[in-house]
């Protein structure tokens, strides 16, 4: 668990739409990265090309490589579908099925994967799975209950226990905290803290004290001006991004001067 | 009088305090709701009026001597192989029809390329526009003769499930194709419902199930499918409905001689209540009339029965229909 990723040159269409380009990243293994820039500069396609989540558009294709562990998630006869169950994501607005339980949220993904699952080992795994997301002691008596019925932040717990229940390699937040109040995102960025002993974490995130609060790692996404494509302006460890960045624009951005 | 005497609010100073529990309603709203309320109160008297006509109409056959009821032995005897009749054709092209129309719905809204879409959408609200008798007389002329040479394959081979029992009908004319032609009838009526509520899904649910690496079927068993579970049975109690109640179709098709029975395929066939007013209605008079118009009260009955588990099956599971 916990594995590197490779963007190497990667530009992302939308048709022939190129929204972004020239991306080169390097994710180590079990850190947490945080994404940050102004609105609509490519971060969020970023995220999703790396699970392949951004291919539910009609239309959108990827240039270059994006790697695992140097194996090429892009590559010839490689299903989308396999990239997504090691590559867990969790998205802005809580989403637990609400036909589901609490119980079958949380092993919906394992289902998936197999079948067949004594009901100790589903048992056990469900424990693990909602302890992993400080969720247990909250839910442990209404696991029969509907996911729907938990608050905002509980449900985005509740969906991270579901994206880790299935052991994935990395773990993607496409900004988990903007739907929450500030109790339910001060317990996910606690949680964000404990998962990166087992995961490789890649978070966009709009607010930047969040950013430098949770993450080892911090990439600047800038886009000049509408319909040209966002760029990875610069990445380094988050203290210098915050502190004493390279480029003017980061430092504009991360001092509040625009965005 | 008296109160005028000390100095302080005047009686119009303190009214409004008293008047002003009431909220303020703005005309707008007032008419609406007076609308509204109208509209509701409208289809409950038109209602009531329905099912007191038959009421008052009925009770003659049911206080009739059974001798002089058709068939002389009875109400009950008369309308229970109708009624039998009713729900076995109903229940054949719900069978039918409720799979086939998730399917296309499916295909529309989740697999078929944009513009086929489109055009399949078109086609199937063009099979409800479609008169019933165009239906009736498409499945006793056309349909009907094609399915001899299947009926009697299906004597043949599958003769010891009691639905296929045969002897094999000549004319094709039985139970089975009457509950295909309505299948084919009530089909729109699914799809259109289970199209509508499929494409309702929340995209974050569908996203939820892809990004643990469900494949677009398994996306729609997780996602789809489950939220739209109370539109399925929507809209097959509304196909159900029609199914229930359809009459020309019905009586074009069916070759009508006896009593109850599950073979499917045989002359022998039980009519519907619908058809067999619409069949008998012309030539019947005095304690006829009653007869009929009281079996048409009881088809009245388990159509209001039909929806009443529908709705019971689909509040059941409320908590979890993803509502809240």
């Amino acid at each position: 668990m916990g594995k590197a990723i490779d963007a190497k040159n990667l530009n992302i269409y939308y048709g022939s739409f190129l929204a972004v380009e020239g991306v080169n990243m390097s994710i180590r293994p079990k850190t947490v990265t945080a994404l940050i820039g102004p609105s609509g500069c490519g971060k969020s396609t970023y995220l999703r090309s790396i699970n392949r989540m951004h291919e539910v558009i009609p239309g959108a294709r990827v240039e270059g490589r994006l790697e695992l562990d140097g194996q090429d998630l892009y590559g010839p006869g490689v299903d989308p579908v396999g990239v997504r169950r090691q590559i867990g994501m969790v998205f802005q607005r809580p989403n637990p099925f609400p036909t589901m339980s609490i119980y079958d949220n949380v092993i919906a993904g394992m289902r998936l994967n197999s079948r067949k699952m004594r009901k100790d080992a589903t048992d056990q795994l469900v424990e693990k799975s909602l302890r992993g997301a400080n969720l247990w002691n909250e839910v442990k008596d209404r696991l029969d209950k509907p996911g729907s019925g938990l608050s905002g932040g509980q449900q985005q717990r509740l969906c991270i226990a579901r994206a880790i229940a299935v052991q994935p390699d990395v773990l993607l937040m496409d900004e988990p905290c903007s739907a929450l109040d500030p109790i339910s995102t001060l317990a996910i960025e606690d949680l964000i803290n404990e998962l990166k002993m087992d995961y490789t974490i890649v978070i966009v995130t709009h607010n930047m004290q969040q950013a430098a609060r949770v993450s080892d790692y911090t990439g600047f996404f800038n886009i000049e001006g509408t319909g040209k494509p966002g760029k990875l302006v610069e990445m380094d460890e988050t203290k210098t991004i915050f502190s004493q960045p390279t480029e003017k624009a980061t430092e504009d951005y991360v001092s509040g001067r625009f965005g | 009088m008296s109160t005028e005497t000390t100095p302080g609010p005047s009686p119009a100073d303190t009214q409004p305090p008293v008047t002003s529990t009431r909220p303020v309603v703005q005309p707008g709203d007032r008419i609406f709701s007076g609308l509204a309320k109208g509209a509701g109160i409208l289809i409950l008297v038109v209602l009531a009026g329905v099912a007191a006509f038959l009421l008052v109409e009925a009770v003659p056959a049911f206080t009739a001597p059974s001798a002089e009821i058709p068939g002389g032995a009875g109400f009950a005897a008369y309308v229970i192989p109708l009624v039998f009749g009713t729900l076995l054709a109903a229940v054949i092209a719900l069978v039918i029809a409720t799979p086939l129309a998730v399917a296309v719905a499916l295909f529309i809204t989740h697999y078929a390329p944009r513009r086929i879409a489109q055009g399949l959408g078109y086609v199937v609200d063009l099979l409800a526009a479609v008169p019933s008798i165009v239906y009736g007389l498409w499945g006793a002329g056309t349909l009907a003769p094609a399915s001899v040479a299947l009926m009697v394959w299906l004597e043949n081979n599958l003769g010891f499930i009691p639905f296929f029992a045969g002897p094999a009908s000549t004319t094709g004319r039985t139970m089975l194709v009457a509950g295909v032609v309505l299948a084919v009838m009530i089909l729109p009526i699914i799809t259109a419902v289970s199209r509508e509520v499929f494409l309702q899904t929340p995209r974050l649910h569908e996203e939820a199930a892809l990004a643990l690496g469900a494949t677009r079927w398994e996306m729609i068993r997780m996602a789809v499918l489950p939220f739209g579970r109370s539109g399925i049975i929507s809209g097959a109690m509304l196909g159900l409905g029609r199914a229930l109640g359809e009459t020309m179709a019905v009586a074009i098709v069916l070759s009508v001689s006896g009593g109850i029975t599950f073979n499917l395929i045989g002359n022998g066939n039980p009519s519907t209540i619908a058809a067999n007013i619409a069949l008998q209605f012309p030539e019947a008079s005095g304690l006829g009339v009653n007869v009929l118009i009281a079996s048409g009260l009881v088809l009245f009955l388990i159509t209001l029965a039909v929806n009443s588990i529908a709705r019971f099956i689909i509040n059941r599971r409320r908590e979890f229909s993803g509502a809240n």
